[in-house]
């Protein structure tokens, strides 16, 4: 470190301010899962309940909107706060199993070609680049137009989005414990690749890996929900945050509120996963941590 | 010495682009049957061979890989089967319309992202850059689209100020663009600000307060420069985001670019058409980061004299 005495006293006091409410931040998304869970017990009425008498009712705080449908309805009469939490429980699944599913060949990836170095190392350098010099969404465009529409093709193309970056940072971490003393003895001693690996270096990337995981589930919410808006995503009947927003680019003009409720509650969730990405690795990195 | 560099520079290039168009096409070749995908579920095996045939997937994978990439080399993306024009051709003419929104989107976000970041790292916890951290994170966390659709509502429904949508001259342009830049600026402005507070403290900008060196030109001239390297490879990559994000804005605005073109090809279910647009994606993807290499390569005087 070759800070200043004053940046760094500025730094150490920024590091902690930041570091503080790594548990309130959470409190949205902590929320969230809780509704997610709990739907099926919630007073709430039935997301797929169509009434077409009850078309495009504004939500209870504007002009003409009651308690009834305190965020209103869609087009169909589906009142859109129980859509809203029905939506929760596939949006979160989706985003859980899409960052995990990237996670683990990700990391997998990243920690063979980081720790065997050479060819190895090459040949899957090279992957990431190519995969990052793919546009995502186009790729995901292109393999769901022709694998079709299912919650399985649409987890695969996540993760396919999404294992790269995880490969990238994973592989810079162990470039750099590689040739640490507890390795290098390790080595020594005779310990297998796969167990130093998996035992011996994984719990030391662990912190790295938590931090990527939480920034990556906002990359793949959004990515689910472009997906979905653009047609491509979960099919109808099942409601995610993003097909909530698809149904309401038709009725944008005369019921804004069926497309702003479910992008709120997207933005809400990422904001969120975000802050507590930028807290978590806050935490987890040496170079801010209090001496 | 430059020369290694930059022949380097374009073979890794070259291997990457081979790599990308590859994985477009096993991916699309695995992930299931194309002729079913356009005809739908109800097709006879008649038809399902007749464009098989046509496609020329009844070929072995590998003999199909080869012809695939042999037309490439060529220039040939193959021919829609809904427009019955060449793939090059409609990518070729819409993506003008891309290129336009893209640039404006990324002069708008160089333009205030660099100076945001500038100010906020001068002032470090101070209004501007308490506000540019805040707008940063909302930048990086709300859908583009789901923006560009409350943006419409506001500009365009509720005060009919701006244009909803297509391309008729500039104002059209307006929010497209808007929308297109908040992810770019958020970024940018993020990494000005982290570069500069940096490079503030290092010992060439305290060599040069010693020197006498007016403030001004302290930070426009040499600190800036400095901070501006990782800033270059930031816009190299938020392009390519871009291309991407511009899938769905486009969808938003109707605005008759390679997005749309995408999302209609979909739609129509033109194989042919949606393969090419991804591999006309990546291949845009690939220079934009090519043009980045080289620029950082002629920018930063240690790489451009061999002392790095």
């Amino acid at each position: 470190m070759t800070s200043q005495p004053v940046s760094g006293r500025l730094r150490s006091r920024s590091a902690k301010l930041r570091a503080a409410p790594v548990g309130a931040l959470a409190i949205p998304v902590v929320v969230i899962a809780i509704v997610a869970v709990t739907y099926p017990l919630l007073p709430l009425s039935d997301a797929g309940a169509q009434s077409l008498a009850d078309g495009l009712r504004p939500p209870a705080w504007a002009r003409g909107g009651s308690w009834a449908h305190p965020l209103g309805t869609d087009q169909l009469g589906r009142d859109v706060l129980a859509r809203l939490a029905a939506g929760a429980r596939l949006t979160l699944v989706i985003a859980l199993l899409g960052t995990i599913a990237s996670a683990i060949p990700g990391i997998m990836l990243g920690m063979l070609a980081g720790y065997k170095g050479g060819c190895v190392d090459a040949v899957i350098s090279r992957l990431v680049d190519a995969q990052l010099a793919l546009p995502y969404l186009l790729l995901a465009i292109g393999i769901q137009s022709v694998g079709g529409r299912s919650l399985t093709v649409l987890i695969l193309v996540l993760a396919l989005i999404g294992w790269a970056p995880f490969t990238r940072v994973v592989r810079a971490e162990v470039l750099s414990l590689r040739t640490r003393p507890f390795v290098l003895g390790l080595r020594c001693a005779g310990v297998s690749t796969p167990r130093l690996l998996m035992r011996h270096i994984l719990p030391n990337i662990a912190g790295t890996v938590l931090v990527m995981a939480t920034l990556q589930i906002g990359t793949v919410i959004l990515a689910e929900s472009a997906l979905s808006f653009l047609g491509l995503g979960v099919v109808s009947p099942q409601i995610s945050w993003g097909t909530m927003l698809a149904e309401g680019r038709d009725t944008l003009v005369h019921g804004w509120w069926v497309a702003a409720v479910p992008g709120a509650a997207i933005s809400l969730l990422l904001l969120s996963t975000n802050l507590l990405g930028d807290a978590l690795r806050t935490r987890f990195d040496p170079g801010n941590k209090e001496f | 010495m430059i020369g290694i560099r930059l022949a380097a520079i374009l073979g890794r290039a070259a291997a990457t682009l081979l790599l990308a168009v590859t994985i477009a096409f096993l991916l699309t070749r695995i992930s299931g049957d194309p002729a079913r995908a356009m005809l739908g579920d109800n097709a006879t095996a008649d038809q399902l061979s007749t464009m098989h045939a046509q496609l020329g997937l009844d070929r072995p994978l590998v003999a199909q890989y080869l012809s695939f990439i042999g037309d490439l080399a060529r220039g040939d993306l193959g021919t829609s089967l809904r427009y019955g024009e060449a793939n090059l051709d409609l990518i070729v003419d819409r993506s003008t319309y891309s290129v336009q929104l893209a640039s404006v989107a990324i002069v708008i976000a160089v333009l205030l992202g660099v100076p945001l970041g500038v100010i906020a790292a001068l002032r470090e916890g101070g209004l501007v850059d308490r506000v540019a951290s805040a707008a940063a994170l909302l930048g990086q966390s709300i859908p583009l689209f789901w923006l560009g659709q409350m943006l419409v509502l506001l500009f365009a429904v509720n005060w009919g100020l701006l244009p909803a949508g297509q391309a008729t001259g500039v104002s059209s342009l307006v929010l497209p663009a808007i929308t297109l830049a908040m992810l770019p600026l958020a970024h940018i402005a993020r990494l000005t600000r982290s570069g500069m507070s940096e490079v503030m403290r290092s010992a060439f900008v305290m060599a040069a307060r010693a020197r006498g060196l007016p403030s001004w030109r302290i930070v426009l001239v040499h600190a800036l420069r400095s901070a501006a390297l990782p800033v270059v490879t930031v816009v190299g990559l938020q392009l390519g985001v871009l291309i991407s994000s511009a899938v769905a804005v486009e969808l938003v605005f109707a605005w008759p670019g390679l997005g749309s073109l995408a999302t209609e090809a979909v739609e129509r279910r033109d194989f042919p058409l949606v393969q090419a647009v991804v591999v006309a994606g990546a291949a845009a993807l690939v220079l934009i980061n090519l043009t980045v290499d080289i620029l950082y390569t002629v920018i930063d005087p240690r790489v451009r004299d061999g002392r790095s």
